[in-house]
């Protein structure tokens, strides 16, 4: 006797859940498509539009007033070697993209990763969302943000901040969890309220924590960001999406050495950041 | 209790840790003792049924060894640990009865609070250190800032407040704990081993300047700790405990003449006796003591028939005025005594320690007179009454 046992239509039920969202919200999430893609597009044009050079000395005082003039150099001979390579606007694009998708992801992250902290319950929730999160092959988030977002940037945007996102969450709630005791109940001793604690205690203390967590949402956010070029996402990515389509190995070294410069100094900067305001605030810890 | 009126009065205070709590407490209240309860419950018994009283600018110190349950207790004061029966009264406030909001309006204002580990925070100078309860409080930052840098001075950091914690010695540390917890002008000061963690060195100038510090503020100060010889340093009444109760309340001297139980005995059996008997303890009527009209003749002659080495001179009023040695009186004849005195300071007040009592005979003559606060002559105190003071401490200790 044969007996079959029906195959589970997780396929079909996720299409059916996708297609009612779709169907109510769309609409809505088209309209914060047009908003941001604009946002999106006007900033990388603009910075196009300025001369490549002015761009790049811009880009080095900034980092040069928020690191050292060590780093603030290899930023500058880095974006120039990118505009020597005839890849400036792409890494532009790309750039812009990982810097909006950052904002949105520590703007929601940071909040959700207090929370987290502070209630149990909520941190029950968020922990298995967060793996979830962070194993699902980074290529399915792609698929549902084009019906929500269309092709382009801010579908890019979109999977960009559910990928980079986690590390920021995790890392914020880590750093207010493991506030040393002591200073807690220093903290309760001196009738702090909950926020007063908060605010003046765990958040500060956790900071080097959150900029741990900030510098890994960067670097995620960098590697989706080009892998987003599938979906029309432009930049860099787009630059080696190119390349493989039309089998040309060196442009797609090319592009892909861009990217690890890129990385690089993105790296060094929010490193540098972090171990500042850890030295700079005394911390000692174990 | 000397004070009238107890600043703080602990009534049945119980802990027990876990959610077993309903379930442990009649085992407690039929007389078992912690470890049955545990055993049959799982509940562990922090506390039970622990009482006293702290006086108006007293230093009560709650002693005992880890797990004692002094440091529970402590916390049980101001509620960083629920109490799970029991009350807490500070002057006439039931502080267990207080709701959230309220208890902290009553931390911000009335507790000062001293940590074993210092609890500084690291990301802040010493001065917003200090000024961390005023900041919660709500203080304006001119009146804030002037009252943190007034009680940095007041423990002796001044100069130090812009530096971070971690760039300051363990006992500095402890200093700016101190100031902060002084910058609030709170009533009552819970000091939880605040000497713990400092080199013994360090610990013992810290002692003696938080007893001239409280001479002067007139603070309430529940110290915990588990060394002994701090509890007499500070100087104040002891609360000894042991597993979650109280033992024995009183002074060291107290423990040591009549220790409550074998327990007692054996924590105050190596105890420092000079430093905890008092010369009032030590001392024996006085038996060559004159009024100061008296002639050397008479002294003379009442000295030879007593055996003492010198003469106590005292007014009318019989306040203390010195001493006269028997070498003077021979030679003076029928002068008056009030011609011959030395040695004014030739005496202890009955609250001096044995040490200081020691260290005055070692100068004199042989004898030193006890005085009250007013002067008037208690007793006196010979080399030999030392030694037989002592004596009858160790034969006290011995079993």
């Amino acid at each position: 006797m044969a007996f079959e046992i029906p195959r589970i239509p997780l396929a079909e039920w996720c299409d059916v859940a996708l297609d009612w969202a779709t169907e109510h919200f769309s609409g809505v999430t088209r309209a914060v498509s047009a908003v941001v893609g604009a946002g999106i597009e006007g900033t990388t044009d603009f910075l196009v539009g300025l001369p490549p050079w002015l761009v790049i000395a811009a880009f080095g005082l900034l980092v040069w007033r928020l690191t050292t003039a060590r780093i603030a150099l290899a930023t500058v001979i880095g974006f120039a070697f990118l505009w020597n390579l005839e890849l400036w606007r792409a890494t532009l694009q790309s750039l812009v993209l990982v810097l909006v998708s950052t904002l949105f992801a520590l703007a929601i992250g940071i909040p959700i990763g207090v929370t987290a902290a502070l209630s149990k319950r909520f941190w029950r929730v968020v922990a298995p969302a967060l793996d979830m999160m962070q194993t699902m092959p980074s290529f399915v988030y792609l698929i549902p943000a084009i019906p929500f977002f269309g092709l382009g940037a801010v579908s890019a945007c979109f999977a960009t901040i559910v990928f980079a996102m986690p590390p920021t969450i995790r890392l914020t709630a880590l750093g207010i969890m493991q506030t040393p005791a002591e200073l807690v109940e220093a903290a309760d001793a001196f009738g702090s309220s909950r926020w007063q604690k908060l605010f003046k205690v765990q958040l500060p203390l956790a900071i080097p924590t959150i900029m741990a967590g900030i510098n890994q949402t960067i670097m995620l956010a960098l590697s989706m960001v080009v892998i987003a070029a599938m979906i029309g996402a432009g930049g860099l990515g787009g630059e080696v999406w190119k390349a493989i389509q039309r089998l040309e190995a060196g442009q797609g070294f090319q592009a892909g050495i861009a990217i690890v410069v890129l990385a690089v100094i993105l790296d060094r900067i929010t490193q540098h950041i972090a171990r500042h305001i850890r030295r700079d605030r005394q911390i000692e810890r174990g | 209790m000397s004070e009238a009126k107890p600043r703080i009065r602990v009534r049945g205070l119980t802990k027990i840790f876990g959610d077993k709590a309903g379930a442990a407490l009649p085992l407690l209240a039929a007389g078992q003792n912690r470890a049955e309860v545990q055993k049959q419950t799982g509940a562990v018994i922090g506390l039970h049924d622990v009482s006293f009283d702290v006086g108006e600018g007293e230093i009560l110190v709650v002693m005992g060894l880890s797990g004692s349950g002094k440091s529970t207790c402590l916390r049980c004061i101001n509620r960083l640990i629920e109490p799970t029966s029991g009350t807490v009264f500070v002057d006439d406030t039931d502080v267990t009865a207080l709701d959230e909001r309220a208890l902290m309006e009553f931390r911000r204002t009335r507790f000062g609070m001293v940590f074993q580990q210092f609890a500084l925070f690291p990301h802040r100078t010493i001065l917003r250190n200090v000024e961390y309860g005023l900041e919660v409080q709500g203080v304006a930052a001119e009146a804030r800032r002037e009252r943190a840098l007034a009680a940095i001075e007041t423990v002796g950091l001044k100069g130090w407040d812009q530096h971070y914690p971690s760039q300051l010695s363990g006992g500095m540390q402890q200093r700016a704990g101190l100031a902060r917890a002084l910058a609030l002008n709170p009533d009552v000061l819970l000091m939880d081993e605040a000497f713990s963690a400092l080199d013994p060195l360090i610990r013992r100038d810290m002692q003696q300047e938080l007893v001239a510090l409280q001479k002067r503020l007139k603070k309430t100060i529940v110290f915990v700790s588990h060394d002994l010889d701090e509890a007499i340093a500070l100087g104040g009444r002891i609360v000894l405990m042991k597993d979650g109760r109280v033992v024995q309340e009183g002074t060291a001297a107290d423990f040591l003449a009549n220790p409550a139980d074998d327990y007692v005995r054996r924590f105050v059996e190596h105890i420092d006796v000079l430093g905890v008997v008092t010369a009032g303890d030590a001392m024996r009527a006085p038996a060559a003591v004159k009024p100061w009209q008296s002639t050397a003749a008479e002294a003379l002659a009442s000295l030879v028939q007593t055996g003492e080495p010198v003469m106590t001179v005292v007014c009318h009023e019989g306040r203390f005025q010195g001493t006269v040695d028997a070498d003077t009186l021979r030679r003076a004849g029928e002068t008056e005594l009030r011609l011959l005195l030395s040695d004014r300071e030739a005496c202890v007040p009955t609250s001096a320690t044995l040490n200081e009592t020691v260290a005055k005979l070692a100068g004199g003559r042989g004898e030193i007179a006890v005085i009250d606060a007013e002067r008037l002559l208690r007793g006196v105190i010979a080399n030999a009454d030392l030694v037989a003071a002592l004596a009858r401490r160790r034969a006290d200790t011995a079993h």
